[in-house]
């Protein structure tokens, strides 16, 4: 029979090796990625490599400029927040502020369920749906383009965006409307000039938030963009991620080769980028806590 | 002359009774102060004035409240609410400036009310300011967030924001509660200057409060208004005797 004293010390120490096993696997992921990714960097010039218009990776002389790579992550992932950021911020004050309580509560979960739906699920209905309706509605020779997948990703990031904005305007205290209404502030000025200013930090949270679960999207992207690697002109061109470039090229790479490597340092690029926006993004959330 | 004039009104939440048949007239440019233990339905007669329980679900009001002539409890969709609220202003139990800079406060009823050019805004700020008295201790910290200020800078703050928009009447709904006896002397000395040009309906369970500032005093007990009258004759010579064991101290 274990006294309560060992029983709590042992349940301490697997609860302590569950959180160093985390932090250690993702800092062995990220070693991983620096080492393979950095070895790259030896051998072709970091500046060809991010302003090169080409991705020739098997080609002789091989080419590894990732430039229209980026730009059609840029491409897809705008796109996806001009759409996703006005409609699902929209959303969010539509359930908190003015949707009556049951419909509140069935829209809330509906929405936070879309976010359960798996990636490839919502390429695959982007690809039989909305590829041929975008192609005969816009004219254009194909409809596997940036535009396309601007509208899927935008679909992916709005649970995000509607369900952090949603919380952080129901946060915004009773006290600061009850004053506005109180002083004849009609409920959409209250809204406008009490509520969305103080739950901006929380919104903008919520807005990087869901644009980091774009950029890092692979599957659907890869499905619907066309995956050409050439820089787009317009949104209704094709393009291709760094994502899927990453997905679709590295079962055929061999190992070690500066195919391979190339891979990795995209991976480097793409870590350096979400890690920016969840640093901005965990800034403003931690202001809010404030 | 009576300004707001209450008329058999009765409110329920739901099955529950609140207020019960009162009547009363409030007089312009007089301190009216609403007396009675918690629960009494003085802070729910007080919100009727400018609808504030408007958004609290369940809620019945029979009963006329004419204020300047106009019954404001019509339910038609022509009635506007937001003007009943310009003209009849509130101060809240807890000072509840907005998260934006003194300024931003008083030019907010301004803005909206579209009262000011932007050239005259400063100009509008500083007169509420000087009228609560708080223009000395804060014109070089217009930019501060108000949230900052000490409790009492909050709640003049609170009443300046409200004067800005020159409402006629204005509500006090236990405005001292969460000051300290000092800061509570300060507004009281503030009350009685508002009362030259507005007038006051307060509702507290200070009762030495309501004998100090008020002109009218009504007691109410379990939603009814058990006595109106005078101040000092409330307090000194109340003709009900529920009155007189409440300002004597024998309950409540």
């Amino acid at each position: 029979m274990f006294s309560r004293k060992v029983t709590d010390s042992i349940i301490e120490k697997l609860i302590f090796a569950s959180g160093i096993a985390a932090i250690l696997l993702v800092s062995l992921i990220f070693f991983f990625l620096l080492r393979e990714g950095l070895g790259f960097f030896s051998e072709y010039s970091i500046k060809d490599f991010i302003t090169g218009h080409f991705w020739y990776p098997t080609s002789k002389p091989a080419a590894f400029g990732i430039l229209s790579l980026i730009m059609g992550s840029l491409f897809v992932t705008l796109g996806a927040a001009v759409i996703a950021v006005p409609v699902g911020v929209m959303a969010a004050f539509y359930i908190s502020e003015v949707a009556p309580v049951s419909v509140r509560d069935v829209l809330k979960s509906g929405i936070e369920l879309l976010a359960a739906i798996p990636s490839v699920v919502i390429g695959f209905i982007g690809m039989v749906t909305l590829v041929p309706l975008v192609r005969v509605m816009f004219d254009i020779p194909t409809g596997l383009s940036a535009f396309s997948g601007s509208l899927m990703l935008a679909f992916m990031a709005m649970p995000t965006i509607v369900s952090i904005s949603e919380d952080a305007i129901r946060s915004v205290p009773w006290t600061y409307k009850e004053a506005a209404l109180s002083l004849g502030a009609t409920k959409w000025q209250t809204m406008y000039r009490i509520v969305l200013p103080a739950a901006a930090p929380g919104i903008l949270a919520a807005v990087m938030l869901g644009i980091g679960r774009v950029i890092g999207e692979t599957m659907a992207v890869m499905m619907i963009t066309g995956n050409a690697a050439a820089i787009p002109e317009s949104i209704f061109d094709p393009v291709r991620t760094m994502t899927a470039t990453i997905a679709a090229e590295m079962g055929e790479t061999v190992k070690g080769s500066m195919h391979y490597k190339g891979l990795f340092a995209i991976g480097l690029v793409l870590f350096v980028i979400t890690f920016i926006i969840n640093f901005i993004a965990d800034t403003f959330l931690n202001r809010v806590k404030k | 002359m009576a300004i707001v004039e209450i008329k058999n009104m009765d409110l329920f939440y739901g099955a529950f009774q609140a207020i019960k048949k009162v009547n009363m007239s409030i007089e312009a440019n007089r301190i009216t102060s609403m007396i009675g233990p918690s629960g009494c339905g003085k802070s729910t007669l007080l919100r009727c004035l400018n609808r504030m329980n408007d958004n609290i679900e369940g809620i019945k009001i029979t009963g006329k409240i004419d204020i300047d002539g106009i019954d404001i409890l019509r339910s038609d969709e022509e009635f506007d609410v937001d003007a009943l609220r310009r003209k009849v202003g509130m101060v809240f139990q807890r000072p509840n400036p907005f998260p934006l800079t003194v300024f931003e406060n008083v030019a907010f009823g301004l803005r909206i009310h579209k009262l000011a050019k932007s050239s005259e805004l400063s100009g509008l700020v500083e007169e509420s300011l000087k009228a609560v008295m708080l223009w000395e201790d804060l014109k070089d910290r217009l930019g501060n967030n108000a949230l900052n200020l000490s409790l009492e800078q909050r709640q003049r703050l609170c009443v300046a924001r409200l004067i800005a928009v020159k409402p006629d009447i204005i509500l006090l709904d236990e405005p001292c509660s969460a000051l300290d006896p000092i800061a509570t002397a300060k507004i009281e000395e503030l009350m009685l200057e508002l009362k030259k040009k507005y007038t006051i309906v307060i509702v507290t369970h200070n009762m030495q409060q309501a004998a100090r500032v008020s002109d009218d005093t009504g007691f109410m007990l379990l939603g009814e208004l058990v006595e109106f009258g005078k101040t000092s004759q409330i307090f000194t010579a109340p003709k009900e005797k529920k009155t007189e064991d409440y300002v004597t101290g024998r309950f409540g």
